[in-house]
């Protein structure tokens, strides 16, 4: 059948293949980006908030133009039991500033806008095709076959996603840990304009952030979050695969949790379901990153492994644009000598290196174990401070007792050792 | 928002299911105990046990998450593959 040829051939249009295409067609290299959906974002599911900073390098100012919701002004971070939530509040206009302002988005209208960027640039997009292998030669890639079609490049970018298939049978991308993935499922609930703004105090086009951690996941590794959108909130949970054994309650079970609790279910109410999406996130950090680079072949995105989760910041889509830019340069840069050897694509290591990218996640190298070895952050905390509180704030006309030693009367619950043990395995993670 | 269970959510997707496809094959004989853990696991619901023990699956309705795959260790999920190209979930917001 049809064998075509180009420069360069990218394997998914998500937000790594929509960059490095939008960079490479601005170069002028003639770039396709083979999608398996309709169009770009059929397929992609974020929570979700993008830090703005890394496409921010690629498309200054892009937020003026692109279908971002509504920039985050607003910061929550809630630890729940079954009819309390503490809450950390933060509230600044300093959280919108360009430089590291963030943005509630859906994947299916951002995506779609940055393939549109990357299009005009001169990229070329093939949408509904599954490529089901890539075309090995002496051992370097040199395209890709989708059933009987079959295109030729002189590299391949995969930028297939979590689930990254070509990777695995490639043998590059090792077969997926359930303790190092979550499961997400998310929903994004209607309202108005208007209604979204009055309930979570933002003003217009500001909007608000918040995760919550203990009782919507039963207990266990996980918690759920909140994004308000500009007409609509994504409410959603995630909880690690690998510890699914622990619980009770199915991941819609926890969404259904997570829906009537007393504090999230006067914030929906009234609202109608528009749709209702999953998803894995990477949560290995730096020690689920997979060979990057071979003859022919660089990976990026979440196939690459680039996601980090920290309890209080969720981040991936960031990692993706950036790996998308770096792996666009690389084969920039390769071109130029005609060599797409792994030796002469090993600069997109270097370039990862001295990237936020890898910088970041092995910062935070430690907190994914710290997580699981830390349940008491999922069950008796969220109790200790309810327990607190409830001591501070209700007044039954009983005898009062000190502040310090209420607290410490629910520390002990705990455990003082284990509290301070926890406290500071948790600050050094972080 | 009023309560609705999962099949009632997945109503409000938009999906181009692939019926000349099955792109999770799955064994219907599999233990109790890791059919149970995708029941849980499965945003879509789609995994169940039967009235006998056995799996009751179907793989319209599938939010292509990967999930399942990840947590059968090949046990459960015999095969698992993207639906064809232009198949499958399509998502309006993402």
């Amino acid at each position: 059948m049809g064998e075509e040829s180009f420069d360069v051939i990218i394997v998914g249009g998500g937000l790594a293949g929509c960059t490095a295409a939008y960079v490479l067609a601005k170069a002028g290299v003639e770039v396709v980006v083979v999608e398996r959906g309709p169009f770009s974002g059929a397929k992609n599911m974020t929570g979700g908030r993008l830090y703005g900073h890394s496409l921010e390098k690629v498309i200054p100012g892009f937020a003026c133009s692109a279908p971002v919701e509504r920039r985050i002004t607003k910061e929550r971070l809630s630890f729940m039991t079954d009819e309390s939530a503490t809450t950390l509040d933060f509230s600044s206009e300093k959280l919108g500033e360009p430089v590291h302002a963030s943005y509630s988005v859906l994947r299916s209208t951002f995506d779609r806008w940055l393939a549109d960027q990357a299009e005009n640039a001169g990229a070329l997009f093939v949408n509904e095709i599954r490529v089901d292998e890539l075309i090995v030669k002496d051992g370097c890639v040199c395209g890709i076959r989708a059933g009987e079609d079959r295109m030729r490049a002189h590299v391949v970018l995969l930028a297939d996603g979590a689930v990254s298939l070509l990777g695995q049978k490639l043998g590059m991308v090792p077969p997926l840990d359930p303790h190092k993935m979550a499961v997400s499922a998310k929903e994004v609930i209607q309202l108005d304009e208007g209604t979204v703004s009055d309930r979570f105090g933002c003003a217009q086009g500001e909007g608000c952030a918040w995760l919550f951690d203990g009782s919507c996941t039963d207990g266990h590794i996980g918690g759920g979050f909140l994004y308000t959108n500009t007409d609509s909130v994504s409410l959603g949970v995630v909880t690690t695969i690998g510890d699914i054994d622990r619980s009770d309650a199915s991941v819609p079970e926890m969404l259904g949790r997570l829906e009537r609790h007393p504090v999230v279910a006067p914030l929906i109410e009234g609202g109608t379901l528009r749709e209702y999406t999953g998803r894995m996130i990477l949560e290995g950090g730096v020690s689920a990153v997979p060979e990057l680079v071979r003859d022919g072949v660089l990976i990026a995105g979440d196939a690459a492994g680039f996601g980090m989760n920290i309890g209080y910041c969720v981040r991936g889509m960031d990692f993706a644009i950036e790996s998308g830019r770096l792996a666009a340069e690389t084969i920039l840069k390769a071109r130029e000598s005609d060599d797409y050897s792994a030796k002469t694509l090993s600069a997109y290591l270097e370039l990862l290196n001295d990237s936020f990218v890898m910088r970041d996640l092995k910062f935070y190298r430690d907190f994914p174990s710290f997580m699981e070895k830390t349940r008491r952050m999922f069950t008796e905390y969220p109790a200790l401070l309810e327990e607190v509180m409830l001591g501070m704030f209700c007044i039954d006309g009983s005898e009062p007792k000190k502040l310090s030693k209420k607290a410490l009367t629910a520390a002990r619950r705990v455990g003082i050792v284990n509290l301070m043990r926890d406290m500071r395995k948790g600050l050094g993670a972080l | 928002m009023r309560e609705m269970s999962v099949e009632q959510k997945l109503s409000s997707n938009k999906f181009h299911v692939d019926e000349g496809f099955a792109h999770i094959e799955v064994d219907k004989d599999a233990s109790r105990d890791d059919i149970v853990r995708l029941a849980k696991l499965c945003p879509a619901g789609l995994y169940a046990l039967d009235d006998h023990d056995r799996l009751a699956f179907d793989y319209a309705g599938c939010l292509e998450c990967g999930t399942c795959l990840v947590a059968s260790k090949g046990v459960v999920v015999r095969s698992w593959d993207y639906p064809r190209g232009g198949m499958g979930v399509e998502f309006r917001l993402g």
